[in-house]
């Protein structure tokens, strides 16, 4: 029976690779690695999601140095892949290089913009999405002064952070906003101890709800916290359950959904620059049951009247991208 | 700066400046044997993983500071066997070891518990939980020196008082102990070990055996004690850093001790720009603040604070007869 079913199986894939609209879409991971439990696991599960509804399969690879990144892409794009799709925005240099040598060939990055006709850039409103947990974090705080510590100091990062210091002051504009950046070089995504140690320094300068968007490092802030008992608010993924009834939320960054859509396009793939916001479910808070003591109805009601605010355009939270200023904090 | 920040800044220096301790001294036993050893990074590294991966298994954080040590006794064994038995390049050997930690701790740990090369997290008796010492509590209304006290020496795992007790320790074997001479001995001048008729072989070996011992220490404590397990590449270049201190220390226990927790406040002062900012009246970029030990410590070797010098058959293999 199950023979028969891999002979009918394998029949339909040939099937399938002789017509020519059936190429297999692939995703490249990052460095992270696939089950980071955060930005790349979450690329992973929208894939997973594809693959399990449509019943299709798809080609994998996961970095494991700087080196391989060019050659990644072309040996996908010449074994027929098509679309493939990218997380991080340290793709966005090669993908320049190598998309013109494929025209045939869909591409989709995320987290960067990549201008070439055959490219799908794919970019996150992640200060809409912290600007809402900013406004959580300053709802739950006690003492009037929150913090953020970021991984490495690259203008993402402060993207994060300056959307988060906006929703502290639009709640309490009277708040003090601590900033810390863990480091300057990529060793500053994977170092909890020294993130455990800027939260325990954050809460020596009174801050009581901690927003961490560092990658590995942020483990070690939602792991001090939880030891100092105060709160903090994961990233990316939904990071909740780390420590139930410690962690006030998570900023979710719904990169599934984007590799999901670009999977569900295929080769049909419409290049261009597509913005991930709070409109379109890019971006968001996440509540779930360990979480749910912490956040009162009336907090979830004030956030989420300004989440409908940010959607009809009534508030416009500031873009540290756009021209490398924060209006509601200095880094 | 009031006292409290004051406090607060020491306490995280002790907290950061322990691995630095334990891997610095690590580095001590191994250089003034005559084995150089850039692996300390990459031992400390396995002992995280190790230490953290069996305290989960097990929930025993005693079992897990075992395993830890063992499996920095592991890459010290194949450190000693490359450098002293097969004569190679200790800095190669060293190199090579760290490349090997960083990748080999991320695969055990992903196939162990697939969790993307993390150990899940520790919680209860899988962990270090701090101790707090002899009338802390009483004494904590007696000025200054109360909250000191209280705030900044009590209230640690017990591995940092291991550390700091490993620097007496240290002190007294290399100096005082017939065996701390001759392993002084075999890193100036191994001939007259030799001639003395004691095994250079066999000296070297228990020298880099120790550097195991430590590094494990070190690398549980990073795992078990500061954070509650294992995430890739954790050690984050502290070996390195205490290879740095182990050269500003010129070699010595003691200096080790004031090198490492000068390297540490560096790092805590480095997490507070604010008080930086505060205190100096300008604002001083962190990346400064984090270079600091490295420029001290090309000071200290090109001669301005003292004069540096390693120990003189360091990196050479012994070799019986030429």
């Amino acid at each position: 029976m199950t023979l028969m079913k891999h002979l009918m199986g394998a029949a339909a894939t040939l099937a399938l690779t002789a017509g020519v609209a059936a190429a297999e879409p692939a995703i490249i991971f990052d460095l992270g690695g696939k089950f980071d439990k955060s930005f790349n696991e979450a690329a992973f599960n929208g894939a997973e999601r594809w693959a399990k509804e449509t019943g299709g399969t798809y080609k994998e690879l996961e970095m494991q140095s700087e080196a391989q990144r060019e050659q990644a892409l072309r040996r996908l794009a010449e074994a027929g892949a098509n679309p493939v799709v990218m997380t991080g925005f340290a793709f966005g240099d090669v993908l320049s290089k190598v998309a013109p040598d494929f025209p045939e060939t869909k591409f989709a990055i995320i987290d960067m913009v990549v201008e070439q006709p055959n490219v799908k850039s794919v970019v996150f409103n992640e200060h809409e999405g912290s600007y809402l947990v900013g406004m959580m974090a300053a709802l739950a705080s006690k003492t009037g002064t929150v913090g953020f510590i970021g991984g490495m100091d690259i203008p993402l990062i402060r993207k994060f952070g300056c959307g988060y210091a906006q929703g502290v002051k639009a709640v309490n504009p009277d708040a003090t906003v601590v900033l810390n950046m863990t480091g300057t070089t990529p060793a500053a995504w994977n170092d909890p101890v020294k993130g455990a140690e800027l939260a325990k320094g954050q809460k020596a300068q009174g801050a009581d709800v901690i927003y961490a968007a560092a990658g590995g490092t942020g483990v070690g802030v939602l792991q001090a916290a939880a030891d100092e008992g105060i709160l903090s608010i994961g990233v990316d993924s939904n990071q909740n359950y780390m420590h139930p009834g410690k962690v006030l939320t998570s900023m979710l960054k719904r990169v599934d959904n984007a590799v999901y859509e670009a999977f569900k396009e295929g080769e049909a793939l419409t290049p261009g620059i597509n913005v991930m916001g709070l409109a379109n479910d890019g971006v968001g808070y996440a509540m779930d049951e360990n979480n749910a003591p912490l956040v009162t109805p009336e907090m979830q009601a004030t956030v989420d009247a300004a989440a409908e605010k940010i959607k009809s355009g009534e508030i416009v939270v500031h873009d540290y991208m756009a021209d490398n200023t924060c209006p509601a904090a200095t880094f | 700066m009031d006292y409290d920040t004051l406090l607060q800044l020491l306490g995280s220096t002790l907290r950061l400046g322990t691995p630095l301790l334990l891997a610095c001294l690590a580095g001590l036993f191994s250089e003034r044997a005559g084995i150089f050893d850039i692996g300390l990074e990459g031992k400390m590294l396995m002992a995280a993983m190790t230490s953290a991966a069996v305290a989960a298994l097990t929930g025993s954080v005693w079992v897990g500071l075992a395993a830890g040590i063992a499996g920095s006794l592991l890459m010290a064994a194949i450190h000693g066997i490359a450098s002293i038995t097969f004569r190679g390049n200790q800095l190669i050997s060293g190199v090579a070891l760290n490349f090997i930690a960083s990748g080999i701790t991320v695969l055990v740990a992903q196939s162990l518990f697939r969790q993307g090369g993390r150990t899940p997290p520790l919680a209860g008796d899988a962990r270090f939980s701090p101790i707090t010492l002899p009338f802390a509590e009483e004494l904590q209304a007696v000025p200054v020196l109360g909250p000191l006290y209280h705030d900044v020496i009590s209230g640690h795992p017990i591995l940092v008082y291991v550390a700091l007790l490993c620097v007496p320790a240290t002190w007294w074997l290399l100096y005082r102990t017939r065996f701390g001479l001759r392993l002084r001995a075999v890193g100036e001048n191994p001939a007259a070990v030799d001639t003395a008729g004691i095994s250079v072989i066999a000296m070297r070996f228990a020298a880099v055996a120790i550097t195991g011992v430590l590094c494990g220490l070190a690398g549980a404590y990073m795992s078990t004690a500061l954070q509650a397990g294992f995430g890739r590449e954790m050690t984050a270049g502290r070996g390195y850093i205490a290879l740095a201190a182990l050269i500003f220390a010129k070699w010595r226990p003691w200096q080790a001790l004031g090198a490492t927790m000068l390297f540490g406040f560096f790092q805590a002062l480095a997490l507070r720009p604010d008080v930086v900012q505060g205190v100096a009246g300008v604002k001083v970029p962190v990346s400064a603040l984090d270079a600091l030990p490295y420029i001290l410590t090309v000071l200290v070797l090109a001669g301005f604070v003292g004069k540096a010098i390693p120990p003189r058959a360091g990196g050479e293999p012994y070799v019986k007869e030429r």
